[in-house]
């Protein structure tokens, strides 16, 4: 990596020091310092980059008030799956180290301008935000804490859908997220989602599009379906602004589009109506 | 449970589960019911023909049946989409739940099919919603739900009539979170490796009740269901009859617990 990289390798080698981003949409080169202080949002084209769930929490709570639970449930090779690049469990292994994160989700709580409410924030850095059995297991578990202490609760998703080396497994955490789901529902406990490029798959299917409130983040990839097999299935090829977070607005299944840099206190002003006197 | 080791190796056995004269939901519907009254539409948008429902009779028990209906030659498989739903098929499939649920009839939910429809209109109607929703509702609806994988349990498409108090498997079924010539593709980069791909992802209903997925396996007769209609309905009839009753004796407020805690533990984790 020189002196030029696109927004989606972050990650720089010590010693080299990068001083401009290429946004992957208008292709404009960003100041690096630039690009950090517009949260990853380019300045010319207003398209929002990829973020780390550190970063996310910087973006979204008051400061010093995060802290982390669940961080201890890790991922396992449960069916010893091994494909072309190897093992699953060495896949695991090196997208730890490389992330720096155990799990392509982050749970906590914190406050948002005052109110406690409890997050899950995936990250699409460990393997491509994939919902597997840990994630399934730490998403459920951060709904069943909101649930015992009436906060209200966030996913955040970063997703290409269900972790398929770990098989059924995976296709059965969009059942028990959204049993979790069904609980907090039951309870009138505020569930609110958020959904960030790219949201697809599984986690589509299941508890990204349950929100009370389905809020997107501006031209966000959202959808069941991969584009190229829909393409193949229909023949043809489909329209540009097919299955982005304005295609999903305009035909009814997210409440908005929030601007990255809006998101916090949007959030802030939405949860002031949920406590409303019995 | 009483499941022979077979000799056929997962790549074997999806290709049985995806035999053309493998019985199908309307071979159930005909060998295991006394009735069917099928009821149509999602009143929003349309009446899908991949997923059918109604009320049914099993011996004398009243049901809410709704399956996957794949079809038997081109033309009905056309019609019927190859068992591919779209949305409205989920909606119509809730809405019959949550008729069942008022009337307290049990509900039975027949899956097979290779996934949900991935087409345009489809996405554009909110086919992750659908199922989504029906996924979180099916695990609060207040009455037995038993659900049977006869055929190819295709991923979100299955799991979106497969969320239940029991869930039962043919023994040449399989149920995948995607199919193996995909998974192929994606993490071999050439579909020609479906059969480790298959092999791979524990699809196979032997595997499934070792991972806890499923309850129990209902035995093929001879080669497969294919071999004969008869004893496989006979024994699939049985199995849900005996599911049935065993629910029954609990309370809503159990069956609802237990229910939660079945999907509450799916998943290995350290």
């Amino acid at each position: 990596m020189g002196w030029v990289h696109t927004e989606q390798a972050t990650e720089k080698k010590k010693g080299i020091k990068t001083l401009w981003v290429r946004c992957k949409n208008c292709q404009s080169f960003v100041f690096e310092n630039e690009w950090k202080s517009n949260l990853n949002v380019c300045p010319l084209c207003n398209h929002h980059g990829s973020m780390t769930s550190e970063e996310r929490i910087g973006l979204l709570f008051d400061r010093g008030t995060f802290s982390e639970l669940f961080q201890k449930i890790r991922p396992v090779d449960s069916l010893g799956f091994n494909d072309l690049k190897g093992s699953y469990a060495n896949k695991i292994i090196t997208t730890t180290k490389k992330s720096g994160i155990n799990e392509a989700v982050i749970t906590g709580t914190g406050e948002i301008h005052g109110a406690k409410v409890v997050i899950a924030i995936m990250d699409f850095r460990f393997l491509g935000g994939s919902l597997g059995s840990a994630t399934g297991e730490k998403i459920l578990q951060a709904a069943l804490y909101a649930l015992k202490h009436r906060f209200p609760y966030i996913i955040l998703s970063a997703s290409g859908g269900a972790r398929m080396q770990e098989g059924v497994l995976s296709l059965m955490q969009m059942a028990k997220t959204c049993a979790g789901i069904a609980l907090l529902n039951k309870e009138n406990i505020p569930f609110i989602s958020i959904l960030t490029n790219p949201t697809t798959g599984g986690v589509t299917a299941s508890y990204a599009m349950m929100g009370d409130l389905n809020i997107a983040e501006p031209g966000a990839v959202i959808g069941f379906a991969g584009r190229r097999v829909i393409e193949q299935t229909i023949g043809e090829k489909l329209p540009d602004d097919f299955q982005t977070a304005e295609y999903l607005l305009e035909h009814g299944f997210v409440d908005r589009i929030v601007n990255r840099g809006e998101m916090k206190d949007f959030i802030g002003q939405v949860l002031r109506f949920y406590n409303q006197p019995k | 449970m009483s499941a022979k080791k077979t000799e056929h190796t997962p790549w074997d056995i999806v290709k049985i589960s995806r035999h053309s004269e493998r019985p199908v939901f309307q071979d159930y519907i005909r060998l295991c019911f006394t009735e069917f009254t099928e009821l149509h539409g999602d009143r929003y948008y349309a009446d899908d023909k991949a997923i059918v429902g109604g009320f049914a009779r099993i011996d004398k028990e009243p049901v809410m049946l709704i399956g996957q209906y794949k079809g038997k030659n081109t033309e009905e498989q056309i019609y019927r989409n190859f068992g591919m739903a779209r949305p409205e098929g989920y909606r119509k499939a809730l809405r019959l739940m949550r008729l069942a649920e008022r009337f307290n009839i049990p509900v039975i939910t027949v899956i097979d099919t290779p996934g949900a429809f991935p087409g345009m209109h489809a996405e554009e109607r909110g086919q992750a919603e659908s199922i989504a929703k029906n996924i979180t509702e099916m695990a609060t609806i207040r009455v037995p739900i038993v659900c049977v994988v006869v055929g190819e349990g295709g991923s979100g498409g299955a799991l979106g009539i497969g969320v239940g108090d029991r869930i039962l498997m043919l023994s040449n079924a399989i149920y995948s979170v995607i199919s193996p010539e995909g998974c192929a593709s994606i993490l071999w980069r050439d579909a020609q490796y479906a059969p480790q791909a298959a092999e791979a992802l524990n699809l196979t209903a032997e595997a499934l009740l070792k991972l806890e997925v499923i309850d129990e396996i209902i035995t093929e007769p001879g080669e497969g269901a294919h071999t004969n209609y008869e004893k496989t309905a006979a024994d699939v009839k049985k199995a849900l009859l005996k599911n049935l009753s065993k629910l029954k004796k609990y309370n809503t407020k159990k069956l609802l617990k237990n229910r939660f805690e079945k999907f509450a533990h799916m998943g290995k984790f350290a």
